[in-house]
C-alpha cells in the first residue's frame, strides 16, 4: 500500500460525507475507533448499570401487571447492553477489557443512574423522562456512521417505546389517584427533571467532543439541540398529567418556537460525573460484586464445554 | 479451573418461514447449546424469529474490504447480465 495516512483519512472522510457507513473491517482513523469504543461502551455500561435503580422496585411493584412490565423492561436493558457490548467488540476490544474499564471506574456510564429510586413514582418518572431522553438521543444514533452501532440502535429504539409508555402510564395512574399519589408523582418529577436534562451532556460551548463527532457523523445533532427537543416534547406531557415542571424560568417562546428554560446546575453535573453523586459507589459496588460472584459460573461453564469437546474428539478419533 | 473467556458466536435468525436467515448480531457463550439459549433470550424476546442459527465467529471467513476492488471487478463491465441491456420495442408486453 503506497497510500499515506493523510490520503486514507481523506478517503475516509469522503466516504462519510457521501453518507456511507463504516463497517468493522474498513480502514478507520485510530481516533475514530477510540472515540467509538469510548462512546459505545459508555452506552453499554449505562444500559447495564441502568438495571440497578429499577431492579430496586421489582419486588415491591404494586401489582402483578406492573411487576411483569418492569421485569420485561429490566430484561430489555440487559439485552441492550449486550447488543452494545457486541458492537463495541467489533472495534477490537474484548468484553473483559470493557468490564475492567467499568469496574475500575475508567469508563463512565450515564450519570442519571447515580440517583436513587426512593418511591414507586420514580419508576414512572424514569420510564417517562429517562427513557424519553434516551430515545431522543438513540433515534439520532440510528443514523450514526458506524454500521454495528447504528444497527444496534435500530433494535433498541424499537424496544424503548414500550419503556416510555409504561412509565407514563404509571405517572398517569398516580396523577389520577389520591392526593398522596399525586404528590408522589410531583416529587418524582421534581427530582428527575434536572438530571434528565443533564443526560444530554454539557452545553455545546463546553463539549469537547461535539465538533469532531459531528464531522464524523457519530452525532447528527448537538447536545443543546437534543436537550431543546426533549424539553419541547416533554413539557406538554407534564401539563397533561397536571404536574408542574420544577423550573421557574420555563416559558414558551413564541418567537423561537421553543421553550426557554432555566440554567442547569453544572456544578452538580460535574460532581456526579466525577463520582460524587448520591449512588456512584453503590452502583459500582453492585456491578463488581455481581461480576466477581459470577466468576465461578463462567469458569464452570467453560470447563464443562471444554470437557464435552474433549469427549467428542476422543469419540471421533 | 479455566479462566478462558467464553468464545464469540454470530447469530442468524429466520423471522418467518419462507424468508432466509439473517445476521442479527453476536454474543458470548461457552458452547453451542448455551449460545442457542442466549440467542433466544437476547434476540427473540418479541417473537422476532422461528429459527435460529448460531455459528462460532472464528468459523467465518470474511472478504477483506481492502481487496474489494479486485474481488468484485469481474462483475463491473458485464452490463449484458442485466435485462435493461436488451433493446426491445415499447409496444411489446409482458417481457
Amino acid at each position: 500500500m503506497s497510500l499515506t495516512i493523510d490520503r486514507l483519512e481523506e478517503e475516509f472522510q469522503a466516504k462519510i460525507d457521501a453518507g456511507h457507513n463504516i463497517e468493522p473491517k474498513d480502514w478507520m482513523p485510530e481516533k475514530y475507533r477510540k472515540t467509538h469504543i469510548r462512546q459505545i461502551s459508555q452506552h453499554a455500561h449505562s444500559e447495564i448499570v441502568g438495571m440497578l435503580p429499577e431492579g430496586n422496585w421489582i419486588t415491591r411493584a404494586p401489582s402483578l401487571r406492573r411487576k411483569v412490565a418492569l421485569l420485561a423492561k429490566v430484561q430489555d436493558e440487559a439485552g441492550h447492553g449486550l447488543y452494545l457490548y457486541s458492537a463495541t467488540e467489533t472495534l477490537g476490544i474484548s468484553r473483559d477489557e470493557l468490564f475492567e474499564q467499568l469496574h475500575s471506574g475508567k469508563a463512565k456510564y450515564s450519570s442519571i443512574f447515580n440517583y436513587p429510586t426512593l418511591s414507586w413514582a420514580d419508576i414512572g418518572a424514569i420510564g417517562w423522562l429517562v427513557d424519553g431522553a434516551a430515545i431522543i438521543n438513540q433515534v439520532m444514533l440510528t443514523r450514526t456512521s458506524y454500521g454495528p452501532y447504528a444497527r444496534a440502535m435500530v433494535r433498541i429504539c424499537k424496544e424503548e417505546s414500550f419503556h416510555q409508555r409504561q412509565g407514563y402510564e404509571i405517572m398517569l395512574t398516580l396523577c389520577r389517584g389520591t392526593q398522596v399519589q399525586k404528590d408522589l408523582a410531583q416529587d418524582a418529577l421534581n427530582r428527575w427533571w434536572w438530571p434528565s436534562l443533564m443526560m444530554f451532556g454539557p452545553r455545546d460551548a463546553d463539549s469537547t467532543h461535539t465538533e469532531q463527532s459531528m464531522k464524523w457523523k457519530i452525532k447528527r445533532k448537538t447536545n443543546d439541540e437534543l436537550r431543546q427537543q426533549f424539553i419541547d416534547i416533554t413539557v406538554p406531557q407534564a401539563e397533561f398529567l397536571g404536574l408542574t415542571v420544577p423550573d421557574p424560568d420555563l416559558k414558551w417562546n413564541e418567537e423561537r418556537g421553543h421553550y426557554d428554560f432555566g440554567e442547569i446546575d453544572w456544578d452538580e453535573f460535574w460532581q456526579v460525573v466525577k463520582g460524587n453523586g448520591p449512588c456512584n459507589k453503590e452502583r459500582l459496588d453492585a456491578r463488581r460484586s455481581a461480576y466477581e460472584n459470577g466468576a465461578w459460573v463462567r469458569e464452570a461453564a467453560m470447563a464443562y464445554a471444554e470437557k464435552q469437546e474433549q469427549k467428542r474428539l476422543a469419540e471421533v478419533g | 479451573m479455566s479462566t478462558k473467556n467464553w468464545p464469540l458466536w454470530e447469530v442468524f435468525i429466520r423471522s418467518k418461514s419462507g424468508l432466509e436467515h439473517r445476521h442479527v448480531g453476536s454474543l458470548h457463550a461457552a458452547d453451542a447449546k448455551m449460545a442457542m439459549e442466549n440467542a433466544r433470550d437476547v434476540y427473540t424476546r418479541r417473537q422476532e424469529g422461528v429459527s435460529i442459527w448460531v455459528v462460532p465467529s472464528s468459523a467465518i471467513t470474511a472478504s477483506n474490504p481492502e481487496h474489494s476492488g479486485e474481488l468484485f471487478e469481474p462483475a463491473q463491465d458485464k452490463a449484458y447480465r442485466h435485462p435493461t441491456f436488451y433493446d426491445l420495442p415499447n409496444e411489446l408486453k409482458h417481457i
